[in-house]
């Protein structure tokens, strides 16, 4: 004889869910000393290097070192999030088989995957925070405009290079992830235009930099708090870039 | 109850390239009872139970989990149908306790975390980050996670794999308590005892098909007692043998110089067995008699081939 079997416990509701994911993958990154390093610490010690350390002469075109600078520190901030520390993140997960487990209770894939977009978007938050607090007590002054079309960029930045992190980390082995990730954030943020203004890059560099998600990132970002205005060949760099990963990690992700 | 099947499988099919995992796998497993999927490394234990949990799609045959399609409706069944993976699937960042606290947050009533706390044993360890525990407690705690939900079907890989004996008796414990409640547990081992101390049914699994199931009663017994074990030089006569022996007795080498003999195996069965080794000079090196367990029954089916 069986007794009457309890009833399931039954699917919490999807947004809370959702909210649960999103403290769970923020949490993760912001508690694990390593992730904090490369989302927080690098790029405020760039910013304060750069802008406080007399050892680069560049024209900064009559702007100030730290108004010059601090975009592409942001840009390269959403990059380290967005694409190095959750692609990292993602890769051990996978091998590990915590994606398949959460993916099994009613969080499920789509939440899973929700959840894992919105973590990156708290992390980004806590990264703009600190690093724009960092560069007022710098000196920076930024206007109302600007910064509500640099959010703008920053977030179309986020879904581009989460993208990217979802296709690697769904596709290469933990340890080649850990490598490619760091490495690709490196040449980008030398090399794609970020930091440095892509106009600013030798010969052809320049416009294969504003082709990538990086230079159109930061272009986007410069030119939200040094004009005022959003361009539009950034915008569309980054969509397609963000549709075109999209769908590789879509097709190509693979769970096991 | 009803007694619809918990779960029902039908001819899955599951390739890895050319290879097939799993070729033609029949299963069913009903509420209230623990079915054992029972076989050696590689057999397609694992497959089998990724298929069910809709982690993979499977290439022919039909899954039906609670009456539903695994993938299809994983909407319906995310809900209803626990998970302990094999490899853990744990974060290893988190501590114990806000592992099992953040799984739980998925569901509308999960059970009281204290008392699964308490009953599995994760009060002394719940402060440590996952990555420092030991294979035991980890275990533990996915099967914690397992059952937050209050699941009518719960999946259980390897449930006792690296543990210690205190830690599986409580799990065992446990499982039976799960199946006193109606639950339908499937649990993967290839540990003789666990299959043997839990299962009501078990399922024998090699090369991807089913090879045998029944209670373990209904294996072991297969009709008779005992079985006699013989390890001499390879090739003998085994149907002279057999003649020699007497009725109802069969012969078989299982592996090269190891044979059994299967049936109502008697005094005077030792004796005409060492009357026709002597008549052709081969000397035994070892003869055992005694009940066969389900270790007998497997290795029997499955080979004593190394893989």
């Amino acid at each position: 004889m069986t007794t009457p079997l309890a009833p399931h416990a039954g699917a919490a509701p999807a947004w809370q869910r959702f909210v649960a994911q999103t403290g769970f993958e923020a949490r993760a990154i912001l508690r694990n000393g390593e992730q904090l390093m490369v989302t927080i610490i690098v790029p405020v010690l760039v910013l304060v290097g750069l802008t406080q350390v007399d050892v680069l002469d560049i024209d900064t075109d009559g702007l100030s070192p730290i108004d010059f600078f601090t975009p592409g520190v942001l840009a390269l901030a959403v990059m380290t999030s967005s694409f190095t520390s959750q692609a990292i993140a993602s890769a051990f997960d996978r091998r590990n088989g915590v994606l398949r487990l959460l993916s099994t209770t009613p969080l499920g894939r789509g939440g899973l995957l929700a959840g894992k977009v919105a973590g990156v978007v708290v992390v980004g938050a806590v990264q703009v925070l600190v690093i724009g607090l960092t560069a007022i007590a710098l000196g920076w002054r930024p206007d109302a405009l600007g910064v509500l079309l640099a959010v703008v960029a920053m977030l179309l930045g986020t879904a581009a290079f989460t993208s990217l992190a979802l296709l690697v980390a769904g596709t290469l082995r933990a340890e080649a992830v850990l490598a490619v990730a760091n490495i690709a954030l490196l040449l980008l943020a030398l090399g794609g235009g970020v930091i440095v203004p892509a106009d600013r890059l030798p010969g052809p560099m320049e416009h294969l930099a504003l082709l990538l998600p990086s230079g159109a990132l930061g272009e986007a970002m410069r030119q939200a708090f040094q004009h005022g205005t959003l361009p539009a060949w950034s915008i569309v760099v980054l969509v397609g870039w963000t549709a075109a990963l999209g769908w590789g990690a879509a097709r190509l992700f693979r769970w096991h | 109850m009803p007694d619809s099947p918990a779960l029902e499988i039908s001819d899955l099919v599951k390739r890895y390239g050319d290879r097939a995992v799993v070729d033609g796998l029949d299963l069913v497993a009903h509420a209230g009872q623990v079915t054992a999927v029972l076989g050696p490394n590689g057999a397609g234990k694992t497959t089998t139970i990724e298929c069910c949990e809709g982690l993979r799609q499977a290439d022919e045959g039909t899954v039906r989990v609670l009456g539903h399609d695994p993938i299809l409706d994983a909407h319906h069944l995310r809900p209803r149908v626990g998970v302990m993976l094999q490899d853990g699937g744990l974060p290893t960042g988190i501590r114990a306790a806000d592992m099992l606290a953040h799984v739980s947050r998925m569901y509308a009533r999960p059970r009281d975390l204290g008392e699964l706390t308490e009953r599995l044993g994760l009060g002394s360890f719940a402060r440590t980050t996952v990555r420092r525990l030991s294979g035991g407690q980890r275990q533990r705690l996915a099967l914690a996670a397992a059952i937050v939900g209050h699941p009518e079907l719960v999946f259980l890989d390897e449930p006792s794999a690296g543990m210690d004996p205190q830690s599986r008796h409580a799990v065992w414990e446990l499982v039976r308590e799960l199946r006193d409640e109606g639950v339908a547990v499937v649990l993967t081992t290839h540990l003789m005892d666990e299959a043997e101390d839990l299962a009501d049914h078990v399922v024998v699994v090699d090369e991807g098909r089913v090879i045998a199931q029944g209670s373990v009663r209904d294996l072991v017994a297969d009709g008779d007692d005992s079985t006699l074990r013989l390890d001499a030089e390879p090739g003998l006569d085994v149907d002279g043998l057999a003649v020699a022996l007497g009725d109802g007795l069969s012969v078989r080498e299982n592996a090269p110089g190891a044979y059994v003999v299967i049936g109502a195996v008697q005094p005077a069965t030792v004796a005409a067995l060492g009357a026709w080794l002597a008549a052709r000079e081969v000397l035994a090196t070892r003869i055992t008699v005694g009940r066969r367990t389900l270790e007998d029954v497997f290795l029997d089916l499955t080979g004593r081939d190394l893989r």
